[in-house]
């Protein structure tokens, strides 16, 4: 656990490194059933209650694979451009490890399922939108393990554990591997191309309807490979593998680390260990974990209880012609159908916002309200707890409530804030939450009106100039009558009573 | 002039059954005395569930009384190898790191067996892992054969042999990875079929090698093979390996073959198979085997399949790199045993797998686990696994060539009758050689059958005659099984086997 | 093919998770030489324009609809299980990193 305490300033090291990347995502499917047994594939199930002797790995039990896994990991070769294979296996990589229940994990070797593929990534820069090509080497099936609690110590981490406790609910649900080749020449943007290709992927697989992708429960997880070389000289350096990423900032973060690191070590004359390497969310640091060394030996061989997968030529075509729109297609008609600016756009795009805003418009609200919420108020939420816009616990179609309430008078902008705080609070629906904290506004004209009454009574000045016809006077006696309603009053209605009691 | 209940074939005590002769529970209670009285000194079964097996015998006899027998077979018993996962019922695989281990679900196998209603007497001993042509690497001690006591009863399946060879049990089911049912059917007398490969589900099988395992009927006559075939055998959904089309029709391919007219069928002698290495009396008797078909109307032609001197590596390569990885799974944590290393404080997942794994995996288990653990790993992958699966290829290969000229193909199952138990256990490649016959088709997936051939005149012990087939023409090895039974019996006045030539005789009445 | 060293076997038995003591290692090493060594012609038998065999059958595209099959219930699932705890497989400390 060699941590150098000095790193390089980030732009520094860049002016001496070149960073190379490669991304490895694991996209955890959301089929019915696991990978290779009928078990329900579904999160939060008491532990042990979705095994069977498949995916425990009991003497005797077999595989049987999921069609509707293979049609997915087909779907996402096609989305990332990739060729489909005509003929592929599944292997078996060996190695021991406790919550895998058959010591070997069921994956694809040198016959991954999709391969060659490439997929546009836009980054946001100071001097505009740029696009980034990210080749895709290859997208392979397998399958997922079970999970250890770590019992003992003090941390729950597994160092130090006295004990672990394995459910094996996770084992065996169906993961895309989506491999990239190396990313190189991206600069000083390499961090912000990781979190954007990441983010990119997320879409588009949210797209696919395959994968509810969420980073924040582990449906998309990351490592991020990067090395350095001297700037110019062409040449891959050594790498590190950081795993536990699990946010697109911390994509860009951990690569923004990595790249301090090693250059830190690189400067001062040592060299870098191929190794994995941890992500600590709330350090901001990675770690080393396991070095790779030549002791570790997979033994991949062609799993023989298991068929070859040889999708026919018709098949794939079908399952092309399911694809939804490519992104960039997307966004152009997106663009047009919601009126925003080039600005907008590149912001709401930039933010990891699209998804978020289009299903907000689909549930009823406006565009710009839309975008207003996610990119404004709901930002600047994920930026103050460090997690993505989609991982907040508040979704489109609370949003795309909150708006109503607000169209429909029954709240203000000002006490949406708080229906939002509640919503992320965990109080409720939008609803649940303007009824028990008391948040709807007063529309009442019986108490709107007596409240307009004192104000006119207590400010007879402003009330003549609005009689002359100065309106734009009115702000001043709407501003009293929001302060003894507290705010929860609603403006529209406040200056209506005040123009039609003084015209 | 009608013999002993157990001394019956099955297809006699399905008639039995049928016409109200006797009873499932009074066969069943038979066989269990049998058991009791012989099982001491031939050890053929870990363990003997007479309390289950009376009660499906007695749901049986409901069920014929009622007028509805699941089967032709219901109410016959069976033992089953202890390979295959039994629901409740101990499952060891004849190793200690399984000793005490119940499974929690059915073979498909045995839940066939169950659904056509014939009680499981109980699950028969193996070489650990099926990993043996002795049945002495069993953890719980070897299976003697009931020829002679002092000898092998063949392996892996050696339990199942022994079971039936000395009346203790009508039916049993084997598992064949490189001749584990025909080599002890061979040296026991009795009658072992491994199936085309994919033909019986392998879905609860504890695997050695996927892609060479195959579990299938072991019996005293060709018909009681061919229905016992027809109850374990076709598609199952969930062995992704099994062949989805209908099992030929072996039970009348049995029937038909006993009418003994050959007339038109080209039978095959693999030059490679047989000669130099085969112990004289086991060649003379195949040799007269032979004559027989040619009297019945058979044609031979001799068929070369010059890959097949390579099968014996092939197979040592692939069965290991293949169970090696299988074997994987037995790590103390989920299952079976689980041994604290000594000495060590507080020792680590890691610590207990090793411990484990040392403690209850015996000699040959690990041998082969390290063997195929080289096979595979980096830099030697090419040379072994890779080739080894490069002449699987060819040996097809010579198949394909030799069922162009020929129906069947013929060969000595072994090329010994049963040796002394203890006399290759320390010599590995003396042992593996046992398998030489019938290894070709494992690696190709082709079906095969061993039928009693007579005894070797230099030691009055069992000869087996191998038949094999091309894939999915299990049928054509019962009608050559069952023509060859039929014109062996005719010159013996009776089957091979009786109760009352077993040394056991004095055992039973002790 | 070169005869296996007692510390390849070392080595390989270290892989295979088995902990193996002086005696057993001197008494496997030479057995296994001997058993590489019979095997040891198998690379030159075929050319390399023979295809592998790994499956015996020619089959393809064998599937399962996801459709989801009763699981195990937790008791049968943990029956085997050498210590249990919360419903759970309880196992000695693991050492290395979290998967």
């Amino acid at each position: 656990m060699s941590t150098p305490t000095e790193l390089v300033d980030y732009d520094e090291a860049l002016a001496s490194y070149d960073p190379a990347m490669g991304l490895e995502v694991h996209v955890e499917l959301n089929t019915a059933t696991k990978m290779f047994c009928g078990c329900p594939a579904v999160f939060g199930a008491a532990p042990n209650t979705q095994t069977c002797p498949t995916c425990l790995g009991l003497p005797g039990s077999m595989p049987a694979v999921n069609a509707r896994a293979v049609e997915s990991a087909i779907r996402i070769g096609l989305a990332l451009n990739c060729e489909i294979a005509e003929w592929c296996r599944f292997a078996r990589k060996n190695y021991f490890y406790p919550d895998m229940p058959k010591n070997f994990q069921t994956s694809q070797y040198d016959e991954p399922i999709a391969f060659d593929g490439w997929t546009d990534v836009e980054v946001v820069t100071a001097d505009g939108t740029e696009t980034f090509r990210v080749e895709i080497e290859r997208a392979h099936m397998e399958e997922d393990t079970g999970k250890s609690l770590h019992v003992g110590g003090t941390t729950g981490r597994i160092h130090g554990a006295d004990y672990s406790l394995v459910d094996y609910n996770r084992a065996g649900i169906p993961l895309i591997e989506i491999v990239t080749r190396p990313i190189v020449g991206a600069g000083d943007k390499a961090p912000a191309v990781a979190r954007a290709y990441v983010a990119h992927l997320r879409d588009l697989i949210v797209g696919l309807g395959v994968s509810e992708a969420r980073m924040d429960q582990g449906n998309l997880r990351a490592d991020v490979n990067l090395s350095l070389s001297p700037a110019g000289s062409g040449t891959l350096g050594t790498r590190t593998e950081t795993k536990n990423v699990n946010s697109f900032r911390s994509v860009e973060r951990a690569a923004r680390y990595e790249v301090s690191r090693q250059a830190a070590i690189l400067r001062a004359g040592g060299s870098i260990t191929q190794e994995t390497r941890h992500w600590h969310e709330d350090t901001g640091v990675t770690t080393s974990g396991r070095e790779k060394s030549d002791a570790e030996d997979y033994r991949y061989f062609p799993e023989p209880d298991l068929v070859p997968v040889a999708p026919s030529r018709e098949w794939v075509e079908e399952l092309r012609a399911t694809l939804p729109e490519p992104p960039r297609a997307r966004r152009s008609r997106l663009q047009q159908e919601w009126g925003f600016s080039d600005l907008e756009m590149r912001d709401t795009v930039g933010a990891g916002a699209l998804g978020l805003v289009e299903e907000t418009v689909a549930c009823g609200a406006s565009p710009q309200s839309a975008r207003k919420w996610w990119l404004s108020e709901l930002a600047r939420r994920a930026n103050e707890t460090g997690t993505d816009l989609a991982a907040l616990p508040i979704g489109p179609v609370d949003v795309a409530r909150i708006q109503a309430l607000v169209d429909e008078g029954k709240i203000n902008d000002k006490l949406a804030r708080q229906v939002f705080d509640g919503v992320l609070a965990g109080e409720g629906t939008p609803d649940e939450v303007v009824a028990s904290r008391g948040l709807a506004v007063v529309s009442d004209d019986g108490a709107l009106g007596e409240a307009v009454d004192r104000a006119i009574e207590a400010n007879p000045d402003v009330a003549a100039k609005i009689r002359d016809g100065k309106v734009a006077a009115a702000g001043a006696l709407i501003g009293a009558v929001m302060k003894e309603m507290r705010g929860q009053a609603d403006a529209g209605r406040v200056r209506e009573l005040i123009v039609e009691r003084l015209s | 002039m009608s013999a002993p209940l157990i001394e019956r074939s099955a297809a006699a005590l399905a008639d039995a059954l049928a016409s109200g002769e006797t009873t499932s529970v009074e066969l069943t209670q038979a066989f269990l005395r049998r058991i009791a009285a012989v099982d001491g000194a031939v050890h053929a079964f870990l363990h003997v569930d007479a309390e289950g097996a009376l009660a499906a015998a007695r749901a049986s006899d409901e069920r014929r009384a009622a007028g509805t027998p699941a089967s032709a077979l219901d109410g016959v018993p069976v033992a089953v190898k202890d390979v295959l996962a039994t629901e409740g019922l101990p499952t060891t695989c004849g190793s200690r790191i399984l000793e005490g281990w119940r499974p929690p679900y059915d073979a498909t196998v045995v839940a066939r067996l169950k659904a056509a209603g014939l009680p499981i007497l109980g699950k028969t001993n193996m070489d650990e892992f099926a990993m043996g042509s002795s049945t002495e690497h069993s953890a719980y001690g070897p299976t003697h054969n009931p020829w002679d006591l002092d000898r092998i009863p063949g392996g892996s399946g050696g339990g199942s042999a022994a079971a039936v060879a000395a009346f203790e049990a009508p039916l049993a089911i084997g598992t064949d990875t490189g001749g584990s049912i025909r080599q002890p059917g061979a040296v026991t007398g009795t009658v072992g079929v491994k199936p085309t490969y994919g033909g019986v589900s392998r879905y609860g099988l504890v695997a050695m090698a996927n892609s060479l395992d195959q579990a299938g009927p072991v019996t005293r006559t060709v018909l009681d093979a061919a229905l016992l075939h027809e109850v374990i055998g076709g598609h199952d959904p969930l062995d992704s390996t099994s062949i989805d089309q209908p099992l030929p029709a072996v039970v009348d391919a049995a029937r038909a073959g006993a009418e003994v007219d050959l007339a038109g069928l080209r039978v095959g002698i693999v030059a490679e198979l047989g000669g130099e290495g085969y112990q004289p009396g086991v060649q003379q008797r195949f040799d007269e085997a032979v004559e027989l078909l040619v009297e019945a109307g058979a044609e031979v032609v001799q068929v070369s399949c010059p890959s097949f001197v390579h099968a014996l590596a092939a197979y040592y390569l692939v069965m290991p790199s293949e169970a090696s990885s299988n074997l994987a799974r037995f790590d103390a944590m989920r299952y079976g045993l689980r041994v604290l290393p000594e000495g060590v404080d507080s020792p680590s997942a890691e610590d207990v797998m090793r411990a484990t794994r040392d403690a209850g995996f015996g000699d040959e288990v690990k041998r082969r686990i390290i063997l195929g653990t080289y096979a595979l790993s980096s830099g030697y992958y090419d040379a072994y696994y890779g080739s080894a699966q490069q002449v699987r290829t060819l040996i097809s290969r010579d198949f394909a060539a030799a069922f162009e000229r020929a129906d069947v193909l013929v060969s000595p199952t072994s090329p010994t009758t049963a040796f002394k138990l203890g006399e290759k256990l320390d010599d590995p490649l003396a042992m593996y050689l046992n398998d030489v016959a019938t290894i070709p088709a494992n690696l190709a997936g082709v079906p095969g059958i061993s039928v009693p051939a007579g005894l070797a005149a230099e030691d009055d012990l069992p000869v087996g005659f191998q038949v094999l087939a091309p894939a999915t023409a299990d049928d054509r090895l019962y009608r050559v099984g069952a023509a060859l039974e039929a014109l062996l019996e005719q010159q013996w006045g009776g089957p091979l086997l009786s109760a009352d030539q077993l040394a056991l005789e004095t055992e039973e009445h002790a | 093919m070169p005869d296996i060293s007692r510390e390849q076997v070392r080595h390989l038995a270290d892989l295979a998770r088995i902990e193996l003591d002086d005696a057993e290692l001197d008494h496997l090493a030479p057995q296994l030489s001997v058993i590489l060594e019979s095997v040891a012609s198998i690379s030159e038998v075929a050319t390399d324009d023979v295809p592998p065999t790994s499956h015996p059958l020619p089959v393809t595209n064998v599937f399962r609809e996801d459709v989801v099959r009763p699981s195990l219930t937790p008791e049968q699932a943990l029956s085997g299980a050498p210590a249990v705890e919360e419903q759970r497989f309880a196992v000695p400390r693991i050492l290395g990193d979290e998967q």
